[in-house]
């Protein structure tokens, strides 16, 4: 029997998917976790900024300063878009627009008609021309065994993760700050606080273009070394996304970040595990349902997760919350 | 009743009555209504809050109490009409910026904060803090001064309300009386100049409730207007010094408490709640004793209730 999986799923650690995830998970707890914000069109803001990054890298040969900021904007322009009607409304409209307004940008992106910018459905490659320019490691390849590396993998994910740490840190400064208590206070009973005199709308607006521009960001570390495509964008990104948050604890800050880890990894090693046992007839399924059920699983593991351990591995009992 | 209670110098122009001007008011409001569908829940025509005061606004259940709050405050928008805080018109400004004038309310259902902490429930409560600021929030200096004293006012008035053992702990943990002290408690940390308190008795605890009137006068001390609800009419009495009854939306009395109490469109107010009560029989009479406050008929009704009940056996 091949055991090469067991390894593989250790590389999930550098894996772009999982570095990328932890990123825009960390924005959706932001929304979600810390402000209260339904946010489920987090896979919209990711759409956002990776079009954003890869059209003006590869279509106007911009510099990667220049198709960051693109990045940031980007995701500026689409918080404010989704914020400004529906922020001063009841909490379940910014969800109806979130989730429309992030199937509205694949569909979009798809339309044969701007096919020549955005590349239709195959997504846009060569993302990384920019970046891997400025890579210092030497070009040979890196790791053992089945685990395997160029460079210029490692070269992604280590600024990946170093970008994903101080995201992490800037959050937690945040929600350590009368900004953060704000914020925690309009989660709870937005009227309260509007009562104490803070203008609760434009916190939200801030929160929810803090949260979108992570999304973006992580898009970025995602298509650098893979390419973009429009279908990896759509609404299970997203579910996703909150299996990750509320696997780590979406009130914390570092929660989001292990919780993509132990997603992906678990994701990898049943994968790996199915593979094996189908492969050896030792259970009844074909390869065919082999990738349903592994997210079956997935599904039954959040339901678990909420029913028993609601604020995630690292969060605080006291602190968790399902009342939205 | 004697007229001990009536302050030398008056604080109305004129004979009280519904809509009287006040030698000095903070708050007047002009014309205003809303409606919920046909029904109109607040017509206000003209009403004077007066400076340094502490005045009731009473009226039995549904008179449109905390609607009116809610218009003045900017939580609900009304159909028509005008207010002022010195002067200056309130009319369509937010909820926030209502608060940050100075005019600052609490909620008949608490809105306590139950997943921050009692001192972070305070905090909230403090104004002119930098670290709200976004890109302010990321620099600890620059808003660490700021936080040691609003933290310090903070204790300084958890102490008073006697919360200060309870300040690290989730306000999740405090009972039902201890949210609404929290509540008054934070909505004092902006240093507001007029309060609005609905319903701040109910569901205290009666060993907090004598403290909590103690709180409301020191309020005034310190210059503070109070305009507060409360169906307590021992609290009306004891500590108001005027009164604002409510009933069906419109103001139907205004005076000095000894005086309203005993006004008869006051009484009918209050009875108008209970038309189809039978008022030949005690249980008719205590539900109207209970309504209006009075604590002794109360107890009387009740035992008498007790013995006829023994008798019947
Ligand atoms: N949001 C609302 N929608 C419909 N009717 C309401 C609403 N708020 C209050 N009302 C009605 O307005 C009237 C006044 O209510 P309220 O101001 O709560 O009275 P009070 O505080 O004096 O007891 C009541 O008849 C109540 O049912
Ligand atoms: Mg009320």
């Amino acid at each position: 029997m091949d055991f090469s999986f067991v390894p593989l799923a250790f590389g999930q650690l550098l894996s772009p998917l999982t570095i990328g995830y932890a990123l825009a998970a960390l924005g959706l707890a932001v929304h979600f976790g810390f402000t209260g914000l339904l946010n489920f069109g987090q896979a919209g803001f990711m759409a956002v900024g990776g079009y954003a990054f890869a059209i003006t890298t590869t279509e106007f040969g911009w510099p990667l300063w220049a198709s960051i900021l693109a990045t940031v904007l980007g995701s500026v322009l689409f918080a404010l878009l989704l914020g400004i009607p529906t922020l001063r409304l009841r909490a379940d409209y910014l969800s109806i627009v979130t989730i429309a307004a992030a199937e509205i940008v694949r569909y979009t992106v798809k339309t044969p008609a701007i096919s020549s910018f955005t590349g239709g459905s195959d997504g846009i490659n060569g993302s990384s021309i920019t970046f891997d320019k400025l890579d210092p490691l030497p070009d040979i390849t890196y790791g053992f065994g089945v685990l395997r590396f160029t460079n210029d993998d490692l070269w992604i994910a280590i600024v990946g993760w170093i970008v994903v740490i101080l995201a992490a840190f800037l959050v937690r400064q945040l929600m350590r700050s009368p900004w953060g208590r704000i914020v925690k206070g309009i989660r709870e009973d937005e009227d309260a606080v509007r009562s104490l005199g803070k203008n609760v709308t434009w916190y939200k607006m801030q929160s929810l273009i803090l949260g979108g521009v992570l999304g973006g960001l992580a898009t970025v570390i995602v298509i650098i070394p893979t390419s973009l495509q429009p279908d990896n964008y759509g609404t299970q990104t997203t579910f996703f996304l909150y299996t990750i948050v509320l696997l780590g604890g979406a009130t914390t800050v570092f929660g989001p970040i292990i919780g993509s880890i132990i997603f992906w990894f678990v994701l990898s090693i049943t994968d790996g595990l199915l593979t094996l046992l189908v492969a050896n007839h030792l259970i009844p399924l074909t390869s065919i349902q082999q990738g349903p059920i592994r997210f079956i699983l997935v599904g039954i593991a959040l339901m678990l997760l909420v029913i028993f351990r609601p604020q995630g591995i690292f969060g605080n009992k006291r602190e968790a919350h399902f009342s939205v | 009743m004697s007229d001990a209670t009536i302050p030398a110098t008056q604080l109305q122009v004129g004979e009280p009555g519904p809509g009287v001007p006040k030698v000095d008011p903070i708050l007047i409001a002009d014309g205003v209504r809303r409606s919920f569908g046909g029904m109109t829940a607040v017509d206000v025509a003209h009403v004077e809050i007066p400076r340094g005061k502490i005045t009731a606004l009473i009226g039995p259940n549904g008179a449109g109490k905390t609607t009116f709050f809610n218009l003045l405050t900017g939580f609900d928008r009304p159909d028509s009409g005008t207010w002022s805080l010195d002067g200056e018109s309130l009319s369509h400004v937010p909820a926030y910026r209502v608060a940050r004038k100075g005019m600052v309310r609490t909620f008949q259902l608490t809105k306590a904060l139950s997943l921050l902490s009692v001192m972070e429930n305070m905090r909230l409560g403090a104004t002119g803090q930098g670290g709200e600021r976004f890109g302010a929030a990321l620099f600890t200096p620059l808003w660490r001064k700021r936080e040691a004293d609003i933290t310090a006012q903070a204790e300084e008035l958890l102490a008073r309300f006697k919360l200060d053992a309870k300040k690290d702990d989730y306000a999740a943990s405090l009972s039902g009386g201890q949210r609404k002290l929290l509540e008054m408690a934070r909505a004092l940390m902006s240093k507001p100049r007029l309060v609005m308190l609905d319903e701040p008795m109910a569901g205290v605890n009666p060993a907090l409730t004598q403290s909590l009137l103690g709180h409301v006068l020191d309020l005034k001390n310190d210059g503070t207007t109070v305009l507060f609800v409360e169906h307590d009419m021992h609290m009306v009495q004891t500590i108001a010094d005027w009164v604002i009854v409510m009933a069906e939306g419109k103001i139907v009395a205004e005076g000095y408490p000894s005086v309203v109490m005993q006004d008869q469109a006051v009484i009918d107010a209050y009875l108008g709640a209970h038309h189809d009560t039978d008022l030949g029989s005690l249980t008719g009479q205590l539900e109207v004793a209970k309504d209006l406050g009075d604590s002794f008929l109360v107890e009387e009704l009740t035992d008498e209730i007790g013995e006829e009940n023994t008798d019947a056996k």
